[in-house]
């Protein structure tokens, strides 16, 4: 199976805001920020269909989302997830010293993953304590 | 009849735009129409009024199952579960009023706890930086009127803080910028080629992490001093040219978020960004903004600023407030295991912490202030939703720049619903109560 590396950093949309303000248990909110907005130079070396489901895994967990390509883009190499419970399975959590978690810039690894489900905020929360 | 309320504070990011109208019921109690505000603002006041909106307290059972309690036993539990602990964390504070972050810090003081708001996710390193080495800033009112070249640094107001640009710094029309957008040069450094980017006159496609370089590099053409090829992926050209053009300016201002905050170098990505201000100063004048998310993260600092010296992360545990981000801030807390109770007000900890501290708060004894249903309430034991600030009560917020604002009443809450300060001050008499405390 096919294998990227690249650059994950995380942040706002207008959607992630709006979905959020509209209720996070809500679909909208899975379907504004459960993805990876990924180039499509990385999306054809990955080998999937846009809009397919992935998995994205780091040093500090693994998420499925769904891999569409960048709406803000080119920047080959660069994942994007937006801010959100999904991004937060995989960001880097050392702080340094400061407090502040590593939120831009953990490496991760995405494989294809059509057979696995995205969940939404509150089942990947909720399934993730139990493990 | 409708009726119109006007000049409404949107209680969403830190621009706090304060020219939203509302369209209300006749008996002033449904929300009909929102304009001026942008499509996040607007979305915030039309799910105050959602069919769906959980309006009791309700404890978790067993078998995870909900259970309705009355505001009084859901302060009573609030109360003892922060009495009990040797250490409880107090978490968020960024969503709701000023006043309503004093009283909460007195139960803080109260029970020794750790007070954090949602800047150690943010603006923290900012604040950090600010300790640092100062600050040189000014007013939004005065990016609008006087900045003929703005800086966007790794922040995205379209998408973040979507009417920024339209009222203070791009497209405003200001006293001595009249011709607005055309008065200014806009520059933006980011990885990504933005929305933000796309208005810009320059955009700077940083490599990520690299922000340090890039500025102290921009630091050096200043002076017009020697130059590698390439810096952070930067051409030398552009960097030259672009310190000239900050030098051209008569009024610079550098705006600047998460971009910086959160990437490698953290608090010294801010504190060289300071010094690049500082350095403008002596061919221009210049100034520098952080881009601050909840629309009162800032006035959490100015509260937390006045009653303990100390604008994030104050640890309260030992009787005085000692300040130690890394030590205690809340994802190191969380994450070493070192607090024994959570209290999360005015912020989403479930969505917005790394996982692995999320995991943490759902072993605890912990209860959730929050109007609406988020990951934190599902980790949390007992879930408290209020009144919103801004839309169902009025309070005191800050803007990003330090500008104090009174936020508005539109509309009543659901009936019988508490506000953030009444449930705190419930809280507050059942603390005292179990400490022994005269009120």
């Amino acid at each position: 199976m096919t294998k990227i590396t690249v650059n994950l950093i995380t942040g706002r949309t207008i959607q992630q805001g709006v979905s959020m303000e509209a209720g996070k248990e809500k679909e909208d909110y899975m379907k504004s920020c459960g993805i990876i907005e990924l180039d499509a130079v990385d999306i054809a070396k990955l080998g999937i269909w846009k809009n397919s489901n992935v998995r994205v895994v780091s040093d500090f967990g693994s998420v499925v989302v769904k891999a569409i390509e960048a709406t803000q883009g080119p920047h080959p190499g660069l994942g994007w997830i937006p801010m959100g419970p999904w991004a937060n399975m995989v960001i880097d959590t050392n702080t340094y010293s400061t407090g502040m978690p590593t939120f831009k810039g953990t490496p991760v690894t995405i494989e294809p993953a059509e057979k696995e489900t995205v969940l939404s905020s509150i089942d990947l929360v909720l399934n993730a304590c139990k493990e | 009849m409708t009726q119109l309320v006007t000049d409404i504070i949107c209680p969403f990011c830190g621009t706090l735009c304060d020219d939203i109208e509302v369209e209300v019921s006749d008996d002033g109690k449904k929300i009909i129409k929102v304009t001026n505000a942008c499509a996040i603002g607007a979305e915030k006041f039309l799910h105050a009024q959602s069919p769906d909106r959980i309006v009791r307290p309700r404890m978790k059972q067993e078998d995870g199952s909900w259970k309705e309690v009355t505001y009084d036993e859901a302060a009573k539990y609030t109360a003892k579960i922060l009495c009990d602990a040797k250490k409880p964390l107090m978490y968020g504070w960024s969503s709701t009023s000023c006043e309503a972050q004093a009283t909460g810090h007195m139960i803080a003081e109260l029970v020794g706890g750790v007070v954090d708001n949602t800047a150690t996710v943010c603006h923290g390193p900012s604040l950090i930086a600010v300790h640092d080495v100062g600050i040189p800033s000014c007013t939004l009112g005065e990016v609008k009127n006087r900045a003929d070249r703005v800086i966007f640094w790794g922040c995205n107001p379209a998408h973040a803080h979507p009417r920024h640009m339209s009222r203070y710094s791009i497209f405003s029309r200001g006293y001595f910028t009249t011709k607005g957008s055309k008065s200014r040069k806009i520059i933006v450094v980011d990885p990504r080629p933005t929305d933000t980017a796309s208005v810009a006159d320059y955009h700077i496609q940083i490599q990520q992490g690299r922000d340090y370089e890039l500025i102290d590099a921009l630091r050096v053409a200043l002076q017009e001093g020697p130059l590698p090829e390439t810096v952070a992926g930067v051409p030398k050209e552009k960097i030259y040219d672009i310190a000239r053009l900050l030098k051209s300016g008569r009024f610079v201002t550098i705006f600047f978020g998460m971009g910086v905050t959160h990437s490698l170098g953290k608090n010294h990505n801010i504190d060289i960004a300071i010094a690049l201000t500082a350095d403008l100063n002596k061919y221009t004048k210049a100034a520098i903004i952080p881009m601050r998310g909840h629309y009162n993260v800032t006035g959490s600092g100015q509260v937390l600023g006045w009653q303990f010296g100390f604008p994030f992360c104050v640890d309260l545990s030992r009787g005085f407030a000692r300040y130690n981000p890394g030590e205690s801030s809340a994802n190191d807390l969380l994450m070493r295991g070192e607090v024994d109770a959570n209290f999360v007000i005015g912020s989403d900890p479930g969505s917005h912490f790394p996982f692995k501290s999320v995991k943490v708060i759902n072993e605890l004894p912990s209860v959730c202030i929050d109007p609406h249903m988020t990951p934190t309430v599902a980790v949390s034991k007992c879930h408290v939703p209020v009144a919103l600030v801004g839309i169902e009560v009025g309070g005191s917020c800050y803007r990003m720049d330090n500008v104090p604002i009174e936020s508005r009443k539109v509309v009543d809450p659901p009936a019988g619903m508490l506000t953030d300060g009444e449930f705190l001050e419930l809280v507050l008499t059942e603390v005292q109560r179990i400490k022994g405390v005269a009120a």
